[in-house]
């Protein structure tokens, strides 16, 4: 092993694919080709009922009715109906310090492979320093802006969405953790600190879930989040 | 002013310009989603004709935000060319297209009378044109830059190299970005998107590229793609830096949910001038794309052309040494298919020629949407013999960072061989010197990293 390799081995880049002409190998054109096809497919899965029970999570869904919908009309995947907000109010914590979710987003593999390893060390990170966690929950066809409407309605300071990635070639498991200080429906997309990358092959999630919980720290002290958050 | 017309007997009525705008847009999801598009088909091409017999004037005095409410709309006006303004307000759009396609009109002409073009009317030009007209008179527009090097003269075809990491490794990031140079990539910019928006990450990976570009001698420029406010701390710091990044947007409501503003860009242009490491006059970078109004709520009712033309006339205030749009990055709400991204990317090449800005394309799909490789493999040739100055270059076109595919260090050389363009000057002979690049095509040691060890 020569130093570019070891410099090869710190990244899941497609490198040293070799070429014939200034085009691909047969080999690695295909390699592309599959990755792309399961890459589409994850988009298109649900998560799911036996995931969400084996992870402890009561389930609510959007106004969307299907991933269709889901893809093509992000005013509908950021809200609830007036039934489910009044679920929501029942079921879930109002009043606590931080509220965490769960969204499958464009990743449904996202959420089982990500979520045990970080959501109970996340919440443990929280409540050891006496911050009170609400009970978390999972909401289908999920948008990040679901936080807009979750906020207020439970109540919470800092509200904590984890949602599954776009799915890339490199695994269709990523997950992003969208955190705000005090969401409302007017608030700019500015206000979101964003930690994304999350899975085996990004961030961890084990060091994602003590990373979030130092960011959520820091936004209850600044009462501030995204680009007013100093980190 | 005219807002009517009549189609196979149907009278159709628009109650203002930005409705007939929207209405004669191409179809994009995004319209639809925001409610504004045409109906059906006919009422498009309705909308089209009722475009077709208004002034230059009359879509002047329209623009898509209030010139008293909106920063990006002060910025278009004032710096219009009243001298040409004059020379074409009396026209028709539809007389204006004509205009700019005849062959006798040169590249230069164009760019002279397009200064007194506000970016509603080059927009409404774009929707006058099929994709060819938009190809034919993008390419007759010679516009350089200069950072480092010049970027835009006739016969070159550039490549930002872009050597994403999942978490900013350093090590990680070295590995592409050699590789990268093995295949002539990294003439435009040598410019990573960071995973974490840092102080410390942005500094690390700016250090990284200027050593790896002075070890070298790589006659290039450097820049990290962190948000305005990192990179001008990194500045103020000392860290160097050939060029600053931000995204942009067309209304001034958009460019703060991007967490800037017109102020903010001028600093970044004037701090960059006294501070950073770039010969310069040109010292920054924007990104653009179809739909990030809308999906902000900044769009003011109107449609995603229009207000992405907005964004190249924020852009040409500020001189930038490079613009490009990041056209299939956004999702299927705002661009559904391979059809709908290839017309949205041959439409912002021509707006951001026309506005005199070196323009380059993201040609990417994301695996949410409707498309795939074959579809970026026939724009990259599209915008290639359209003048586009510029592309991306990714290991095999996928971005293990931002999970989406784009274009690769294979395909730059293949469409640079094909359609006979070279890397920016003293690019090409430093290329030559390591035999990457040997008569117009990759020579023996193109794809060999390790040469540079």
């Amino acid at each position: 092993m020569d130093y570019f390799d070891s410099l090869r081995a710190a990244t899941p880049a497609r490198l040293q694919i070799g070429r014939t002409g200034s085009r691909y190998k047969t080999k690695s054109y295909l390699d592309f080709r599959a990755a792309h096809a399961a890459a589409n497919d994850a988009v298109m899965s649900e998560v799911s009922g036996e995931t969400l029970q084996r992870l402890g999570l009561f389930e609510v869904r959007t106004k969307c009715k299907n991933k269709y919908e889901m893809l093509t009309r992000p005013d509908w995947g950021r809200c609830f109906s007036e039934e489910t907000k009044a679920y929501l109010k029942q079921h879930a914590t109002v009043g606590a310090d931080v509220q965490i979710y769960c969204g499958d987003g464009l990743s449904a593999p996202s959420i089982a492979a990500n979520v045990p390893d970080m959501l109970p060390m996340l919440r443990l990170a929280l409540e050891q320093d006496g911050i009170t966690v609400g009970k978390p929950f999972f909401v289908r066809y999920c948008r990040v802006n679901t936080a807009r409407e979750i906020g207020p309605l439970l109540d919470a300071k800092v509200v904590c969405v984890l949602i599954g990635e776009r799915p890339g070639l490199l695994t269709d498991e990523s997950m992003s953790a969208y955190i705000v200080y005090k969401p409302h429906p007017e608030m700019s997309e500015s206000a979101y600190t964003v930690v994304s990358n999350i899975s085996r092959f990004g961030m961890p999630p084990v060091e994602a879930a003590a990373y979030i919980a130092d960011v959520i720290r820091e936004m209850l002290k600044q009462k501030a989040s995204g680009l007013r958050l100093k980190l | 002013m005219k807002l009517q017309t009549t189609l196979f007997g149907k009278p159709y009525t628009f109650h203002s310009v930005k409705e007939v705008l929207a209405k004669a847009n191409e179809q994009k999801s995004g319209d639809t989603l925001a409610g504004i598009g045409a109906a059906d088909a006919k009422e498009r091409v309705a909308a089209k004709y009722v475009l077709a017999d208004l002034t230059v004037e009359e879509v002047t005095n329209s623009p898509a935000v209030e010139y008293s409410e909106d920063a990006v709309t002060r910025i278009i006006l004032d710096d219009l060319d009243r001298a040409q303004y004059e020379k074409i307000k009396g026209k028709t759009i539809g007389e204006l297209r004509e205009t700019i396609l005849d062959n006798l009109i040169t590249g230069d002409r164009i760019l002279t009378l397009a200064r007194g073009m506000s970016s509603e009317v080059i927009a409404a030009l774009a929707k006058l044109m099929g994709n060819l007209d938009l190809m034919y008179v993008a390419r007759k527009l010679h516009i350089t830059a200069t950072c480092n090097t010049t970027i835009g003269k006739p016969g070159t075809f550039a490549v930002r190299l872009q050597p994403n990491h999942p978490t900013d490794d350093v090590k990680g990031v070295t590995a592409s970005l050699l590789e990268g140079l093995s295949y002539g990539a990294g003439d435009a910019v040598i410019g990573s998107n960071p995973a974490i928006d840092t102080l410390k990450s942005t500094s690390d990976i700016l250090n990284l590229f200027n050593d790896v570009k002075t070890r070298l001698h790589i006659p290039t420029q450097i820049c990290v793609l962190s948000h305005i406010t990192t990179q001008l701390e990194a500045l103020k710091a000392g860290v160097p830096m050939d060029l600053c990044f931000q995204s942009i947007a067309g209304s001034e409501k958009a460019l703060a949910s991007f967490g800037t503003d017109v102020d903010m860009l001028a600093e970044a242009n004037e701090l960059m001038r006294q501070y950073g490491t770039s010969k310069g006059p040109n010292y920054l970078y924007f990104e653009t794309g179809q739909g990030s109004e809308l999906s902000a709520g900044a769009h003011n009712g109107a449609d995603q052309l229009v207000m992405e033309s907005r964004c190249y006339g924020l852009a040409r205030h500020y001189k930038p040494f490079l613009v490009n749009t990041v056209v299939g990055f956004i999702g299927p709400e705002y661009i559904y298919d391979s059809k709908e991204l290839i017309r949205a990317a041959l439409e912002d090449n021509f707006c951001g020629h026309m506005h005199g800005l070196p323009m380059g394309c993201d040609i990417c799909y994301t695996n949410h949407m409707k498309a795939d490789q074959n579809d970026c493999d026939s724009l990259l040739v599209m915008l290639a013999s359209a003048g586009c100055h510029y592309v991306m270059g990714i290991p095999q076109s996928d971005d293990v960072m931002l999970m989406y595919q784009s274009t690769s260090y294979h395909d730059i050389a293949a469409v640079r061989e094909m359609l006979g363009l070279s890397p920016i000057e003293p690019f090409r002979e430093w290329l030559e010197s390591y035999g990457i690049w040997e008569n117009g095509r990759l020579g023996k040691n193109a794809g060999n990293p390790r040469i540079f060890l």
